[in-house]
């Protein structure tokens, strides 16, 4: 049991579980799913739970790919709510060609994916070029699409509000007819697979886990750093491109100044909640990605005690100390001996 | 105190945890005096420097400075400055970004007013008496490094410096750069200043020292007039072996025979890197051991990385088997079957935080392909193999092998390179810090592998090991192969003579 | 160092190819404003300051409506220049008054700090005209300011709300960024009314102006199932993200459904919202000073004052009941 306390994942399930307990004691109707129909008169599944499953998945995209960045290059990558900004505006610019209000799509919505998905890797290749080639701090580096970003976002669209009006693009952040459970969910864990599959197939896991804990001997064994950072930030432009998919379809429409604001300060909370160091170095995908979705759980249980908005990063803020607390190794070690101490006495009074 | 002595540290003492970095050493420094410090890794010479320098406070012994009646407790660097001993390391500690005559008077101004005039002023008049050819308003990163260390020994001698330690400052000057030091060296001496002077280049020394003082494990060998000290014999006290006694453990060496009909296993033709070792050339048969032997820093390691293309291969060509290769990367080298163990177990060789299973299949995981992965059941096979073999004690294959002791962590990378089962194998430094039966054992396994038909290059400090183990060697100074020795001419007293060189110049 | 300096200049080619890009995209804009100087006269040197287009919608419109005004063809020569950050501004203003302009339009991002500039605006004989948004400086120092109404907006809107006459009203209000003058205004209105005439605010809280956050906010209220029959948002974003929610959960609105849709800034697809009886009500931000400018231009140029110092711009409040297509096209933005 005391290797718990220093397991990895222990962060992002204590959290979990210490939210869970809360609302259960608070309002055990957090936990009530409903099965109802929507306009459309198709059915869906609504409660808190579902909730947190449909607004998490955005980033626990980002999770994915902001772990590998901070593996591989000991930084973080600060413009992807920027680069959803760019990516889902060309979604919307091919989607409605000429005509921001256009009544038909221009194109179908894979190919505006796929284009999307290409600008997005151009993006985190540019990121990763100035990271990698460059050695140019990550936060730095991105610091600059950051800024731009959303002026580009706004450009692509020549500062026209696009709206789609074909209803099935409406599906990628809503529901798919006769599926009671939000799309977004099904996107996030086919995510979650891929990746999965990539770790279990490819060597990314171990490469990226090398580089960043020992850069010149990951050279001697062969290994070429440079490439496999950039390689972090290009996979991070491709989660960037699903994350902005399902952000634009959520209203078919996009908002450059707002959309996805802050998402990166999240996507960075997840993968520290997840325990993983954001130095870089040894990471936890599972931990990351459930990371993401008990920060969508604290907001969510936020909103529902009617925090207001803009005071949702202070409660952040909370969590930020509690984890640099935790995850500090004296504090875990505290509680090892402790765990040991009371089991110990749970003994002893048995025999 | 001696007359004209204007430094003398008595019975200095410094122990670390475990470790008696220095016992009793001595040592004198007289006015208008450079004074070589000289000692191999480990010996005590930048722990001696620290506790002069009051980085350290020592742990026995005293100080005594000219001046001072008593002797004097020096508590911080800037108490070393106050009384007249200033340091210039080998890495500038300056601030690029600032001028010249800035970086001369900063931290020393008296508070927030500034006559920048006057310190230009100032700065110039000290720049031109040293002629130093520098000007106090220019940037300090547009000079050489040479000029920057020159603007560092200004801010020392404007500081009213008694004592100026010199560390390792010529490792990064070229040849015109180190003459430009040295005559600013001789112009401080007549100034009276005591210089003490580390370095590990022997010619160095000899062109410009009074005296030397020789380390070895934490204890004073011994101070010495440098006329009255030939190189051979530098070289012995440094190493610890008196020529007398050695000359006589010659007998054992190995007799290498190698097959005349297939070319060598790998062979370079002026290779150059840009670590700064001057071109040389190499090649080694199947199933040889050789090895690179050198003082600390005389450029062993430098060939080895250029060999590997650890470091960017400037000029040369190489052939694996007589066929002409290309290698301007680690990957290129591992392709064609050669393996490197790095000098630096901590810096390149081992990756902390993973685990001493992927420690040991990582490097042929790489050779493998990124799409094709071991699973797991195979690298644990790997890994419980050399584990088994090599004796790795671990708790498991899952433990981080940053929780190995230094020689469990040095067998694993040994492991790693051994499963890619290489035709040549580069072993830099494999016994540095690793206790004795480790040491044994590498290199029991290096003769083993080699009468398996494995070509291997040994690399260490510790000649008596390069000799039970390398048929040839090939000698190295101030980052030149200076020579190569086999058969009868592997003897400790023939490697040192051959290290220190140039007996005739010191005549 | 060399990789340093490449880096660098890769990020300034970028930035500078946007710059060029966002000006080539702003001049394709036609004009179909008055003149106002003779033609073949002399140009009217105007300086806009104004806050960074990307900004909102409203401001798109806004800095679409004034370039398309200010064209040579109507007898100006229009310099413009674009920051939400008041410092920045200052210096503009500077430029502007040195390189001689007759006139200086300004929407300062902070109402604070603009003494100083103003005055010597003053003396160097331009006339300042504030658009959108005031100063807090002497009146003096400006010639006129043309700005909305934001309480007055408020007001329009809870009397719209007030006309329905529902037999409860349970108001899920969602604010914009807290402070801002909209957000004052237009939620000012509604807590006087549920104050007077005891509505229910079922939930008060900030959006930001951002639709995601509006639709998780909904989406709270839905979860926890507490009944509600409007929706007040302060800008149309946030009802749109309100009415995704909506949607979600089979909750029907618009005229004649269960809940009343209620927002602002009358953007063209808003008022398309309405026309299709999706939303109930959308309140006017209006964003073209340009005309109420031209005029006081006019003026001025005549060698008149301005009758009044502070115009407050007409704006309208569109019910989905009676809005026709027509004004869906001359007053979306």
């Amino acid at each position: 049991m005391s290797k718990i306390f220093r397991n990895q994942i222990f962060i992002p399930i204590a959290a979990l579980l210490l939210l869970a307990v809360f609302n259960l004691i608070m309002d055990p109707s957090f936990f009530k799913i409903t099965l109802g129909y929507n306009s459309a008169g198709d059915p869906v599944l609504s409660g808190y739970l579902m909730t947190i499953l449909d607004y998490g998945s955005e980033l626990a995209i980002l999770a994915i790919g902001m772990t590998l960045v901070t593996a591989a290059s000991g930084g973080q990558d600060i413009s992807v709510g920027a680069a959803i900004a760019i990516s889902g505006s060309v979604v919307l610019r091919v989607l409605c060609g000429r005509d921001h209000h256009a009544e038909t799509m221009q194109a179908p919505i894979i190919v505006a994916f796929l284009i999307s998905c290409v600008v997005a890797m151009i993006f985190g290749a540019f990121n990763g070029t100035l990271v990698a080639f460059f050695k140019i701090q990550p936060m730095v580096a991105t610091l600059i699409l950051f800024t731009a970003g959303r002026s580009i976002a706004a450009w692509i669209n020549n500062n026209e509000l696009p709206i789609v009006n074909e209803v099935s693009f409406s599906y990628f952040g809503g529901f798919i007819p006769g599926i009671p459970i939000p799309t977004p969910f099904f996107i996030a864990a086919a995510c979650v697979v891929v990746i999965f599959l990539v770790l279990k197939f490819t060597n990314l896991g171990l490469y990226t886990q090398t580089v960043g804990i020992n850069e010149s001997s990951s050279r001697l064994n062969g290994l070429n750093p440079e490439f496999i950072k950039f390689l972090s930030f290009v996979i991070l432009g491709l989660c960037v491109a699903v994350a902005a998919l399902i952000k634009v379809s959520r209203l078919s429409t996009i908002n450059y100044s707002v959309i996805a604001k802050d998402i990166e300060m999240d996507a960075i909370l997840a993968v520290a909640l997840g325990g993983n160091a954001l130095s870089g170095g040894k990471f936890n995908m599972t931990a990351s990605i459930l990371g993401a979705y008990v920060i969508q759980f604290l907001t969510t249980t936020l909103y529902k005690f009617n925090v207001s908005a803009d005071a949702l990063p202070a409660y952040k803020a909370v969590v930020v100390i509690l984890l640099v607390v935790f995850s500090a190794p004296v504090v875990r070690e505290f509680l090892s001996t402790q765990w040991k101490k009371i089991t110990k006495k749970g003994v002893a009074k048995n025999a | 105190m001696k007359e004209n002595a204007i430094l003398e540290m008595k019975a200095i003492d410094k122990v670390f945890p475990g470790v008696l970095a220095l016992q009793g050493v001595d040592f004198t420094l007289c006015e208008g005096e450079i004074h070589a410090l000289m000692g191999e890794n480990g010996a005590g010479k930048s722990t001696l420097i620290k506790v002069l320098t009051g980085v350290y406070p020592k742990d026995g012994g005293q100080i005594y400075l000219k001046g001072y009646e008593k002797p004097v407790i020096i508590r911080s660097p800037q108490d070393a400055q106050k009384m007249g001993i200033s340091t210039v390391y080998q890495e500038i500690t300056l601030c690029p970004n600032l001028s010249v005559a800035e970086n001369m008077y900063i931290g020393r101004g008296a508070g927030a007013g500034v006559n920048w005039k006057k310190m230009n002023d100032d700065a110039d008049a000290i720049l031109k008496s040293l002629d130093i050819p520098a000007k106090a308003t220019q940037q300090l990163s547009s000079c050489s490094i040479a000029v920057q260390q020159m603007v560092a020994i200004a801010r020392a001698v404007d500081m009213e410096c008694k004592v100026l330690i010199l560390d390792e400052p010529t490792s990064s000057l070229d040849e015109q750069e180190v003459a430009k030091l040295f005559k600013l060296m001789r112009d401080l001496k007549a100034r009276g200043v005591g210089i003490i002077f580390v370095t590990h280049f022997l010619d160095q020394v000899y062109e410009v020292c009074d005296k030397i003082t020789v380390l070895r494990d934490g204890k004073l060998v011994g101070e010495y007039e440098i006329k009255d000290l030939p190189r051979v014999q530098l070289v012995s006290k440094m190493l610890g072996k008196e020529l007398d006694d050695l000359s006589d453990i010659s007998g054992e060496h190995k007799k290498f025979e190698a097959d005349p009909n297939t070319p060598p296993v790998f062979e370079a033709v002026g290779l150059q890197s840009d670590a700064g070792i001057k071109p040389f050339d190499f090649y080694i048969q199947k199933g040889e051991v050789n090895g690179f032997t050198g003082l600390l820093g005389s450029g062993r390691s430098e060939c080895v990385r250029a060999i590997f293309g650890a470091d960017r291969v400037l000029t040369g060509s190489v052939k694996k088997d007589g066929k002409t290769i290309k290698i301007t990367k680690p990957i290129d080298a591992m392709r064609n079957g050669i393996g490197y163990l790095p000098e630096d177990r901590k810096v390149d060789g081992i990756v902390g935080d993973l685990s001493v299973r992927e420690n040991i299949i990582l490097a042929l995981q790489v050779l493998k392909g990124f799409f094709k992965p071991f699973s797991k059941a195979e690298a644990g096979r790997f890994a419980d193999e050399y584990i088994k073999l090599l004796d790795i004690k671990t708790a498991s294959a899952d433990t981080p092998i940053k929780s190995l002791s230094g020689g469990n962590q040095q067998k694993v990378i040994l492991a790693r390179w051994l499963l890619t089962h290489p035709d040549y194998l580069i072993l830099d430094e494999p016994t540095r810090g690793i206790d004795v039966g480790t040491k044994v054992d590498i290199q029991k396994l290096v003769l083993k592998l080699a009468s398996e038909g494995m070509s291997i290059t040994f690399i260490s400090s510790e000649t008596d090991e390069m000799l039970r183990t390398c048929s040839r060697m090939i000698v190295m100074r101030d980052r030149a192969v200076v020579g190569e020795l086999t058969d009868e001419d592997l003897t400790q007293s023939k490697i040192m003579s051959t290290i220190a060189g140039g007996e005739k110049k010191d005549e | 160092m060399k990789k340093k300096i490449l880096a660098v200049l890769l990020a300034a080619t970028m930035v500078l190819g946007l710059t060029a890009c966002g000006g080539a995209a702003a001049s394709s804009d036609g004009g179909d404003a008055a003149p106002a100087a003779d033609a073949g006269g002399k140009l009217i040197k105007v300086g806009i300051i104004n806050n960074d287009p990307n900004e909102s919608g409203y401001r798109t419109a806004n800095d679409k409506d004034l370039k398309a005004t200010f064209t040579e063809a109507n007898g100006f020569q229009a310099s413009f220049a674009y920051s939400l950050k008041n410092d920045e501004q200052i210096t503009a203003a500077q430029k502007f008054i040195q390189d001689g302009v007759d006139y200086l339009l300004l929407s300062a991002a902070d109402t604070a700090g603009w003494d100083s500039v103003l005055k010597d605006a003053q003396a160097a004989g331009i006339h300042v005209i504030l658009f959108d948004r005031t100063i807090d400086a002497d009146p003096s120092l400006y010639s006129a300011s043309i700005v909305s109404d934001m309480d007055k907006e408020g007001e329009t809107a809870v009397n719209w709300l007030k006309s329905q006459n529902l037999s409860e009203y349970n108001i899920i209000h969602i604010q914009g960024v807290m402070g801002s003058a909209a957000q004052k205004g237009r939620s000012g209105a509604v807590d006087a009314a549920a104050a007077s005439d005891g509505w229910n605010i079922v939930t008060q809280q900030t959006a930001e102006w951002n639709a995601e956050k509006a639709q998780q906010i909904v989406q709270s209220v839905i979860d926890a199932g507490t009944p509600f029959n409007v929706i007040y948002a302060e800008n149309d974003d946030m009802a749109k993200g309100a009415v995704a929610a909506l949607d979600k959960a089979n909750i029907s609105h618009g005229v004649g459904k269960d809940v009343i849709v209620m927002g602002f800034d009358c953007n063209k697809w808003a008022l398309q919202e309405l026309l299709d009886q999706n939303w109930n009500y959308d309140g006017q931000c209006n964003p073209f000073q340009s005309q109420y400018i031209l005029d006081v231009i006019k003026t001025l140029e005549s060698g008149q004052e301005p009758a009044q110092k502070t115009i407050i711009m007409d704006e309208k409040g569109f019910d989905a009941t009676t809005i026709t297509a027509d004004d869906v096209n001359n007053y979306g933005i």
